[in-house]
């Protein structure tokens, strides 16, 4: 047993004071972050992410992952006391959380969602303890054709998956491919969509773009919504906490079912969100209890938020092991081992074991910190709720554009920040998803490096990406992504007859 | 919450057609300019504007299936009304000023971030809020400050500073 070893070296590497702190800190910003509008996972770490940079690496990315554990706790409050979802991923939480506050049962709701929350990060974090190091391994025999096809497998998955329009998704991807282009073209050393401009030289940093399409974005159709906070009273006793304990284990089918459905939506790039609504959906039918869904049934907040946990957790298996994101905030930690100077991917499991097993360690500890932080805190964070929306909007303002500043000390970033807040609104409006043209940003270089290399080694034959087993099954299993759609429809047309 | 009375500034039809022919005019450019940099073949392999090439292309193809859909929208559903609208502005202008207020642009003198951010603050909870003096400056004050002992004293990391604080010494 390797990763028990592995994984109780990791254990003494995350349990110093000092981290244990930093834990502490990350999850309880990391709650405020997902409780307030206009700051979530992505943009309240990329925002965080340049305090670390003197860091050492691992407790900068324990800190900053448990910000990201933080904000999936913080999402239910606002979803279960307010009705208004704080993060995405927890829109699928107020359906069943908000009618239980009504009729008084909001500790109830809190207490069930926290503890699923924890669960499906539980499940995730054994999953990934036994099978990330597998993946590195496997993943080490890969060359440029296999990590272009996964490449492509990530691409046509959100495709495949994505509730938007086809063609907006890939719109939305191939924009971010194409600001990933801009700058100086690393192997040829020519520049490229510059113009003579530059500021442009380096690129554009997807930190700035995450800061604005999530955070001022939001804060943008936050305030055309008039946002007025009116909200259930929230007290967790810890009676309720016991009660609703006891209840809980005879949702255990739904669990495992929603555990199941986010670990696998957050290893392929479906996200959090997604798996909330497709856990909610599949508990909704399969539940015998299934008809009184909507209308406050327990079960109802365990499918969601298990789900959702689920594959925010799990989102960071590809991202440790292939150096591929499976979610914006798991971009975001990415952009983090980057800056720290470590290069992710299969390597890091052989070369910074102290880092990959205390990370790991640290999302054990994470969500135990964080289950017992946000049980005994809702209040206060309810209370901040509370605090006028035209006090906490210029103050987020503030803090996007310090966040942007910080990235690179520039002024051009904050401007850029603001230009991407009003696309991030208009794109979200329009219905075009924000995370793939985030993650083509991210990965656009690496992407076309990969390209490349395969077209070197083939002399532009395309048929390298069939030219052995496994990237051959890689590559069928994107295209079969691609054309997920249509082909569902096409299946279900048939089976009309 | 659209109510019939209302009025709407602009439809999503509109809007979208014309996010497209942007997003369409984007995916041009990026092609132009890969072909100029050589999208093809070299002596060492894949030229510079190889991968972008195709990357522009796509752009285009996927922006004109979106400009039709958005003109087969038989809807007129309201992108935003003219009274969210103004909201919208009535934030998005301050900001603008304020980002310009913190490195100063054209005849906008550099005040730095601090002062900058204590500005803004007022404006939007006197301006938007109505909030009463005390809170509004309190509020208005303490976060710069938090602010500044966070970066610069805590975290020692330097951000934009004006006039003020030169005066002070801590620039």
């Amino acid at each position: 047993m390797e990763e028990i070893n592995s994984l109780l070296q990791g254990f003494s590497v995350a349990m110093t004071p000092y981290n244990i702190g930093l834990m502490m800190v990350g999850v309880i910003l990391g709650v405020l972050i997902g409780v307030l509008p206009g700051l979530g996972g992505a943009n309240g770490v990329a925002i965080l992410l340049p305090l670390t940079f003197s860091m050492n690496p691992t407790s900068a990315i324990i800190m900053l992952s448990c910000i990201y554990w933080g904000a999936l706790f913080g999402g239910a409050i606002t979803s279960i006391l307010f009705n208004i979802p704080g993060e995405p991923w927890s829109v699928a939480t107020t359906f069943d959380g908000y009618p239980m506050a009504q009729n008084g049962r909001a500790g109830e709701a809190l207490t069930a969602a926290f503890t699923s929350s924890f669960i499906g990060a539980l499940v995730a974090v054994l999953m990934i303890t036994f099978t990330a190091p597998l993946v590195a391994k496997f993943a080490l025999k890969f060359g440029p054709p296999e990590y272009f096809a996964v490449y492509l497998l990530t691409f046509c998955s959100f495709v495949g998956m994505s509730k938007s329009a086809p063609f907006k998704t890939v719109a939305a991807m191939m924009l971010g491919f194409a600001l990933a282009a801009v700058g100086l073209d690393t192997v040829t050393g020519q520049l490229r969509l510059t113009f003579g401009q530059t500021e442009l030289l380096k690129g554009f940093d997807f930190l700035i773009a995450v800061i604005g399409l999530f955070g001022i974005g939001e804060i943008l159709l936050t305030i055309e919504e008039g946002l007025a906070f009116k909200g259930a009273e929230a007290k967790i006793k810890m009676r309720v906490v016991i009660d609703t304990w006891k209840q809980l284990p005879k949702y255990w089918k739904t669990s495992i079912r929603s555990s199941a459905i986010g670990c696998w939506m957050g290893i392929t790039p479906g996200g959090a969100t997604p798996a909330s609504f497709m856990g909610y959906g599949v508990a909704k039918s399969m539940s015998p209890n299934g008809k009184n869904f909507g209308k406050g049934e327990m079960e109802g907040v365990v499918a969601p938020e298990t789900a959702a946990h689920a594959a925010g957790t799990s989102a960071l298996l590809p991202m440790l092991t292939l150096g591929i994101p499976g979610s914006p905030t798991a971009a975001v930690l990415l952009g983090g081992l980057l800056i720290w100077g470590l290069q992710p991917g299969p390597l890091l499991f052989q070369e910074q074991k102290d880092f990959v097993w205390g990370l790991i360690a640290s999302m054990y500890l994470g969500n135990i910190a964080g289950l017992i932080v946000v049980l005994t805190t809702v209040p206060l964070f309810a209370a901040i709720l509370r605090i006028p929306f035209s006090i906490v909007a210029p103050v987020i303002l503030v803090i996007c554009a310090i966040g942007a500043y910080t990235v690179h000390g520039s002024m051009f970033d904050v401007w850029l920040m603001i230009v991407f807040g009003v696309i991030g609104y208009i794109f979200k409006k329009l219905d075009y998803p924000l995370a793939p043209l985030v993650l083509a940003l991210v990965l656009g270089d690496r992407a076309e490096d990969g390209f490349r290399q395969s077209m070197l080694m083939s002399q532009g034959e395309l048929s390298i990406f069939f030219s052995n087993g496994l990237v051959g099954t890689i590559t069928v299993f994107a295209l079969l992504m691609l054309f997920w759609a249509p082909m569902k429809a096409g299946f279900n047309k048939l089976r009309g007859r | 919450m659209e109510t019939s009375e209302e009025k709407s500034a602009t439809s999503v039809k509109m809007v979208d057609a014309v996010t497209a022919v942007v997003i369409f005019l984007v995916g041009a450019l990026v092609i132009w300019d890969s072909w100029r940099l050589g999208a093809k073949w070299g002596s060492d392999g894949p030229e510079a504007g190889y991968f972008p090439f195709y990357i522009g292309l796509i752009l285009c193809v996927s922006s004109v299936v979106n400009f039709v859909g958005a003109l087969r929208d038989k809807s007129d559903e309201s992108f935003v009304s003219t009274s969210s609208l103004k909201m919208i502005l009535s934030v998005m202008i301050p900001t603008i000023v304020y980002v310009g207020l913190i490195g100063g642009v054209g005849p906008i003198p550099a005040l730095g971030i601090y002062v900058s951010s204590a500005l803004f603050i007022t404006l939007f909870m006197k301006w938007l809020g109505k909030y009463k003096w005390p809170i509004t400056i309190a509020v208005a004050i303490g976060v710069p400050v938090v602010f500044f002992l966070l970066f610069e004293v805590w975290f020692k990391v330097p951000l934009p500073k004006g006039p003020l604080e030169a005066a002070f010494g801590l620039a």
